[in-house]
């Protein structure tokens, strides 16, 4: 199979969207001729032309109500929000319009729009530019989280998006646009809430989130060079959750670590680790962890940046201790 | 300035109806602020009355393709829009019959059949919406016009002039129409707007009209030529309509002489109120009798009263509803 990268799934997905549906549309700042910093969008603007491919000031709050507004009316338009934490800035248009308009209709108006934005760390990018927000929205009834962890979900993510008639945030992880994965030449789409099994195994089980499912994949092979058979689970969505298949890995394992880019105090880990504590509870054999990024700001100096999120080796030295049967105090 | 358009309205027909929705409106709120003082209505709201002749005369120049976003203070854009007496009063009970069946009361009442896209709880909440709105209908080649109701309180939002920038840029086809009723909550507006509301807009290059929101016709003449030119993609316009709300910020707001004189109420209510003005041009014009119109206004009576009835005896959603519409299939 070819392979291709994340960036290039993501534009093919949208491309292929926008043939087959004319009333999606892009907006976003730098979005057109620039084809965003990360340039995920170049070439989409000389197919499409500048209606459908629109450049916006950078006015996030503006042009993000303004695709709830086109959205409530008939279009499907995609917003680019060049980094993750931006989000702050656009929360009243994203969390008390897109996600309730719906609810609030009784169910007459519906909000069909997709946030695509990004997350992560150790890009040195510092504390604004750097951050995994993922946790906010996912806070919020109404809202669908989309977080691909390698091009063949950014792609098939995508593409069931722009096809939901919900609003859907998808996360991408801005260190892994050039990262190749296989990605089939037909068309797919990835269906919201169910979790995909990277790897199988019996002693414990990593469920890992976006970025962190390479580091849980890279942690399952240490593990397994001693002799500890990880199973990782990427649930893809984290709104819808697949609850059933966490829980099946879990109580066949009876060992859990939630692992996500996103602070780690109140944060997806925390509500993961709660979900299987409730409803898996007698199957356990070690107290489900949380692995997220420290409770800091994301500082720049690399030295000071590398500590803040997991790391293969923290996860595997954790997992380790788990099935050794070793308390572990969350820090 | 627009002599032609308001010919299409001086037509006893499109009087009766400009008369008829205002006061269709008022007797509305004076319903809905009984119903709140008997404790027969969850929460609290906001009362449109006063500003009437703002309502009317802009949605009489649309049709049931245009589109509005409304506000907190609603209930008038949604009358006026042409929703149903019994459906507002259900929602405003929290009734399954409502327009979203109970769940957005008041401060969200939407009615999609005829354009209005919804109330908003959030101060400027809906000028993004209805942005996009207006450029949902240029990408798709669609010629309807989306009017953006907001106060003047809601003009120190940042929102506003991220949009207008957007909307002058793409010549977008929105009416952004500012009811200045002297207020923004408890305090006076001068105290919280510096400068002038229109000139926020031509600093767009926005064209802006100032219009006395008490007169329909004038309000209505000058609507009319703005969405025949937004029709034809040159908006977007900036409306300020001055304006007066008779009651408080909201209905609980009673004893507000700390920011506002009983004598200025009395002055607004006794000498420009928008519905005893038009009545007035109406029978001098020969276009009605006051027995005629006394007769107009006991049927709307009528209807309310009997919407109220229907309304306070109307089910409430099913329990099973409660996690109903978070999503949409």
């Amino acid at each position: 199979m070819r392979e291709i990268t994340l960036s290039q799934a993501v534009n093919e997905a949208i491309a292929e969207e926008m043939r087959r549906d004319p009333t999606v549309f892009l907006l976003g700042e730098d979005v057109a001729e620039a084809g965003t910093p990360f340039k995920v969008l170049s070439g989409l603007v000389e197919e499409f032309g500048t209606e459908r491919i629109i450049d916006t000031p950078i006015s996030e709050p503006g042009f993000t109500g303004i695709a709830v507004g086109a959205a409530m009316t008939g279009s499907r338009p995609i917003v680019d929000l060049m980094f993750g934490d931006f989000i702050f800035l656009i929360m009243d248009q994203l969390c008390n319009q897109a996600a309730k308009t719906h609810y609030m209709s009784g169910g007459k108006l519906s909000v069909p729009m997709v946030l695509r934005t990004n997350l992560g760390a150790t890009r040195r990018s510092a504390a604004q530019h750097s951050q995994s927000l993922h946790a906010l929205v996912a806070h919020i009834p109404g809202l669908k989280i989309a977080m691909p962890s390698s091009a063949y979900e950014a792609k098939g993510l995508m593409k069931t998006a722009i096809r939901d008639n919900n609003p859907v945030v998808i996360f991408e992880d801005k260190l892994m646009y050039q990262d190749k994965a296989p990605v089939p030449e037909e068309e797919y789409l990835i269906p919201f809430g169910v979790a995909n099994i990277k790897r199988e195994g019996r002693d414990i089980t990593l469920i890992a989130t976006s970025s962190m499912v390479q580091v849980a994949e890279k942690a399952a092979e240490i593990l397994a060079a001693e002799g500890i058979e990880a199973e990782v689970i990427d649930p893809r969505t984290i709104v819808p959750l697949d609850e059933a298949t966490l829980l099946e890995s879990v109580k066949r394992t009876s060992r859990a670590i939630v692992i996500d880019e996103g602070h780690q105090s109140y944060g997806i880990t925390a509500e993961i680790a709660s979900r299987l504590n409730e409803k898996a509870f007698y199957h356990l054999d070690a107290p489900v962890l949380r692995m997220g990024a420290m409770d800091v700001p994301i500082p720049f100096s690399p030295v000071l940046e590398d500590l803040t999120v997991p790391t293969p080796q923290t996860v595997a030295a954790n997992a380790r201790k788990l099935c050794a049967g070793e308390m572990i105090h969350a820090a | 300035m627009a002599k032609a358009s308001s010919k299409a309205k001086t037509n006893t027909e499109s009087y009766l109806r400009m008369y008829t929705q205002m006061v269709r409106i008022r007797t509305f709120e004076d319903n809905a602020n009984q119903l709140y003082l008997n404790a027969k209505m969850p929460g609290l709201t906001h009362m449109y009355s006063g500003q009437e002749a703002v309502a009317v005369g802009i949605c009489e120049a649309l049709t049931d393709a245009d589109k509005i976003t409304s506000t907190h203070r609603g209930h008038g854009h949604c009358v006026a829009k042409g929703a149903d007496y019994k459906a507002m009063f259900c929602e405003l009970l929290g009734k399954e019959e409502g327009y979203c069946r109970g769940k957005g009361g008041s401060m969200h009442i939407a009615d999609q059949s005829h354009g209005n896209l919804g109330a908003n709880a959030i101060v400027g909440g809906s000028m993004g919406i209805a942005t996009g709105s207006a450029l949902r209908a240029k990408l798709q080649g669609s010629d309807d016009v989306t009017v953006c109701f907001f106060g003047d309180g809601a003009t120190a939002q940042g929102l506003l002039y991220e949009v207008m920038n957007m909307a002058a840029l793409w010549n977008l086809p929105v009416i952004y129409a500012c009811e200045n009723n002297g207020y923004s909550e408890y305090t006076k507006t001068e105290e919280i707007a510096a400068g002038s509301i229109t000139a926020r807009a031509e600093a767009f290059g926005i064209e802006a009209f100032k219009v006395d929101g008490q007169d329909v016709l004038a309000v209505n003449t000058l609507s009319q030529e703005l969405v025949a030119r937004a029709r034809k993609g040159e908006g977007p316009f900036f409306i300020e309509l001055e304006t007066y709300r008779y009651h408080g910020h909201h209905v609980g707001d009673i004893n507000r002489e700390y920011y506002r004189s009983k004598d200025e109420e009395k002055d607004w209510r006794g000498n420009r109120d928008p519905i005893v003005r038009f009545r007035a041009h109406m029978v001098s014009e020969g276009i009605a009798s006051e027995a005629e119109l006394d007769a107009l206004n006991a049927g709307i009576e009528q209807d309310a009263s009997a919407a109220v009835a229907y309304a306070l005896d109307a089910k409430y959603p099913d329990i099973s509803e409660v996690d109903m519409h978070v999503y949409a299939a």
